[in-house]
């Protein structure tokens, strides 16, 4: 938060601002105005856009290059959302878009006009944690916390996948719905890195939450 | 990334003439392999049309009893389909083997089987690469190439294709549906989708400019049991270092029908006839099965790294044709 010289909290109200309900007469604001005139700068094109981020509506005019996890980061101040490698190799950047788990590193905030987003912001709060939040302050399913929300957005798309009845790689038979195993929550969750290492416990929070369901 | 326009089309006699409005342009379904080529200027698209909200996400069985699957149908949604997972097993199989679960849930049919090869050097734009930059040499020829290709190869380009599910498709006798902006279609297998890199690796497919895959056609299921196996440095999220796909139909006296398509062995998927040819009609055995792996393998030609491929494509092949047997 350091860029923008005051902490969270103020940040995250301020950038409310810069949202506006759509269908509203309203000009660009100054935050929004200064990007359009860097993408200009830049030789870039700008578009507007209208997002759904974790309920809340928002229409941004962006540069057309701007993927969804910089949208999210710079434009609408929701940092949860981490940039790991930018490549979609490392799952950090993991958001769910319309209900599923995808790399927002590697989508185009322009083509997710009218789409639904959920980030972690959206999963939960400090006093309503998402019982996968909670399971992995339980299970101790972190130890630097850069890949934290990427897994536990992943695994909220994962165990919906799963709940579905999906296979994976490791399924025997493909044709029937498999049972949760810690081998199966391994493989599904393959996208999410940890450079420390956390696996085991991150097996182990997801685990928690899928043999007591989600509801 | 360099700056493009970026257009949204609603159907598809829109995207064809977007699509053929000049050089430089390309379409964007997922975007999971694109977008990350356009983040290092290896792909410098000065239009992007987004085919992503096209009617193209059906899946539905055909007259002959196969599946149309629209090109736009996920990589996720394809695997997890009930016709795929009773039918086609292979094919769930090796989509399931391929990438992980967010790109999967991005990434469409249609682009998959245009993704492009993951040469490091392909990717490395401080080398020499026929394929992005025509005429400049190959870095894989005499450099570290031990993911590179085998078959199929030329002196210009060793690059493999990458894909999983296109491997799987090849065995089962998949075509491709297209549309032009001239309204028209066509109909082509996967091979003759591919063209082979000679002197122009950069040109990968033998679509015009602006055809647009609208559809991938299944054949209906063929007998017998199926396999994809792929071996990689890593249990998941790795790309192939050699993959099989293998359909057999055999009795304990006789190979009715048999289906063999190698992956990350070649700039396309690699369906091997000859190898099909070496089984159907013989007596199911070790030593059939071999014929059928050294038919397959012929041909091959390492580059120094990459030689292993030849004989591990070979024991792949064996293994996977005795494990099938073993079920029938």
């Amino acid at each position: 938060m350091s860029q923008f010289g005051t902490n969270r909290r103020t940040f995250l109200q301020s950038a409310a601002l810069a949202g506006w309900a759509l269908g509203a007469e309203s000009p660009l604001i100054a935050p929004i105005a200064g990007i359009a005139q860097d993408t200009a700068r830049s030789g870039g094109e700008a578009m507007q856009v209208a997002l759904t981020v974790n309920r809340e509506r928002w229409s941004l005019v962006l540069d057309t290059r701007t993927t969804l996890l910089d949208a999210l980061r710079e434009h609408i101040g929701l940092t949860g959302t981490k940039k790991g490698c930018d490549h979609g190799q490392c799952g950090a950047c993991t958001v769910l878009l319309n209900g599923r788990r995808i790399n927002a590193c590697l989508t185009l905030a322009v083509m997710l006009e009218g789409d639904d987003i959920t980030t972690i912001e959206g999963l939960g709060a400090a006093s309503t944690l998402h019982p996968l939040q909670a399971a992995f302050i339980t299970h101790d399913g972190f130890q630097c916390g850069y890949c934290t929300t990427g897994q536990i957005c992943s695994a909220v798309g994962m165990l919906a996948e799963a709940d579905a009845g999906w296979p994976s790689r490791i399924t025997n038979d493909v044709a029937v719905s498999p049972v949760l195993t810690d081998a199966e929550i391994a493989e599904r969750m393959s996208g999410n890195l940890c450079r420390c290492g956390a696996y085991p416990n991150i097996v182990a929070a997801i685990k928690s939450v899928a043999s007591r369901g989600l509801e | 990334m360099r700056a493009f326009v970026y257009q949204r089309v609603a159907d598809v006699r829109a995207a064809t003439t977007a699509g053929a409005a000049g050089q430089g342009v390309r379409f964007i379904a997922g975007g999971t392999n694109l977008l990350d080529l356009m983040k290092l200027e290896i792909e410098t698209p000065l239009r992007l049309v987004d085919i992503s909200r096209l009617p193209l996400k059906g899946i539905e069985v055909t007259p002959e009893g196969g599946l149309r699957i629209g090109a736009l149908v996920t990589n996720s949604d394809l695997a997890a389909d009930p016709a795929v997972r009773c039918q086609y097993p292979l094919l769930s199989q090796a989509i399931l083997a391929g990438a992980s679960g967010q790109l999967r849930n991005r990434a469409s049919v249609g682009g998959n089987l245009l993704q492009r090869t993951r040469c490091f050097y392909f990717y490395d734009c401080t080398t020499p690469c026929n394929k992005r930059s025509p005429g400049s040499g190959c870095a894989a020829i005499g450099g570290f190439n031990r993911i590179h290709a085998v078959l199929g190869t030329s002196d210009d380009c060793i690059a493999a294709h990458p894909s999983d599910m296109a491997v799987a498709m090849a065995a089962l006798g998949a075509h491709i549906e297209t549309r032009t902006a001239d309204g028209s279609g066509r109909t082509l297998s996967l091979d003759e989708l591919y063209r082979p890199p000679g002197h122009t690796p950069h040109l990968e497919t033998n679509l015009a400019e602006g055809e647009l895959i609208v559809a991938v056609v299944l054949p209906p299921p063929p007998r017998g049991a199926q396999i994809y196996r792929k071996v990689r440095d890593r249990a998941s999220y790795a790309f192939a270092l050699v993959s099989v796909a293998a359909v057999l139909a055999a009795d304990a006296s006789k190979i009715h029908d048999a289906r063999v398509a190698f992956g990350s062995l070649a700039p396309k998927p690699w369906r091997s006839i000859d190898a099909e040819l070496a089984l159907i009609g013989q007596l199911p055995s070790r030593e059939i099965f071999e014929t059928a792996a050294e038919a397959g393998l012929k041909g091959a030609r390492g580059y120094g790294h990459n030689d292993f491929k030849i004989a591990l494509a070979r024991r792949m092949l064996v293994a996977v044709l005795e494990q099938l047997a073993g079920r029938r």
